[in-house]
């Protein structure tokens, strides 16, 4: 994948289709550090060991277990290639944490991307999806919460493309502001 | 359209629209989110949906994901579900695919059958 943000994407599907209804994802980097730190929080059914393991291992992961595939071990590839590694937490009933780190500016690192679109694409279902998503970027700081959103909106679905399309726009907007409106995607 | 102010604007024009037209049951897009469909740039063809659906503000369509449904080899992969009307199945759609989708398809009721993969 050519975009962290489209790794985001396949991870928070992982969480959606183990049943989670709430995500956070916070993301901060330190550039005196040289640390890109990634985090994503499910409260989805979890994982027993053995599936945490298998979950990472691409040769491992077989149809039955649909809930996981090949994604995973791809961006703990990636992580591994940028002088990081990306690690799994989870307990059965207790939801699953994965954890990324890696060299901001390793030139293997793939831009962050579109994650406007990756945020929206999360949000467009049926069912209600709880939201976080926190990046930060030496001190400065962009949040979006779906919570605030539903508040201001009400009955409105999220499953609107006004809606849709405006969250893409706010937080790729918000996360432009991160990079001092410096060209990023 | 990225301010809080816009939001609530779009919020009194969305009202206003279902208000007006009770349209009953939606339209549905779905997009393939799968790692097969995400790979094969399944989110940019949920963005040009959502460009042509909010552009031509249409309110009685709602646009949602799933999961892999085992056709990897086909993604990305667009349904359009139309009530009343069997699901329709698109296969390799682009953006480019994808607007016409929406301007052919779910604003004139007409099924675009050479992209169709489940005839």
């Amino acid at each position: 994948m050519e975009e962290l943000a489209l790794h985001l994407l396949d991870l928070m599907e992982n969480s959606l289709a183990a049943g989670a209804c709430r995500l956070e994802l916070k993301i901060r980097e330190d550039i005196a550090a040289n640390l890109m730190a990634i985090e994503l929080v499910d409260d989805g059914r979890g994982m027993e060991e053995g599936e945490i393991k298998a979950a990472l291992d691409p040769f491992f992961t077989t149809r039955t277990s649909r809930r996981v595939g090949l994604g995973l071990s791809l961006f703990r590839a990636t992580a591994r290639q940028c002088g990081g590694d990306l690690t799994l937490s989870s307990r059965p009933g207790a939801g699953t944490r994965v954890a990324v780190i890696m060299e901001l500016n390793h030139v293997d690192r793939p831009p962050l991307g579109d994650m406007g679109a990756t945020i929206a694409a999360a949000l467009a279902r049926e069912l209600p999806l709880e939201l976080y998503y926190r990046h930060e970027r030496d001190g400065k700081v962009f949040e979006f919460s779906s919570t605030r959103l539903k508040e201001i909106l009400g009955d409105i679905p999220f499953n609107l493309a006004p809606v849709l399309t405006w969250v893409r726009d706010f937080v790729n907007g918000g996360l432009q502001k991160l990079y001092g409106g410096e060209d990023r995607l | 359209m990225k301010s809080v102010e816009d939001l609530l604007k779009l919020k009194e024009e969305v009202q206003q629209s279902l208000a007006l037209r009770d349209e009953g049951e939606k339209i549905r897009v779905v997009v393939g989110m799968g790692t097969c469909g995400i790979a094969a740039g399944a989110r940019e063809v949920m963005s040009a949906v959502l460009d042509e659906v909010a552009k031509r503000r249409l309110t009685n369509v709602a646009v949602t994901q799933t999961g892999c449904i085992g056709l990897c080899a086909q993604e990305p992969l667009v349904d359009v579900l139309i009530p009343g009307k069997p699901r329709v199945t698109y296969g390799k759609v682009n953006a480019q695919k994808a607007r016409q989708i929406v301007a052919q398809h779910v604003v004139n009721g007409i099924v675009i059958r050479e992209w169709v993969v489940n005839k």
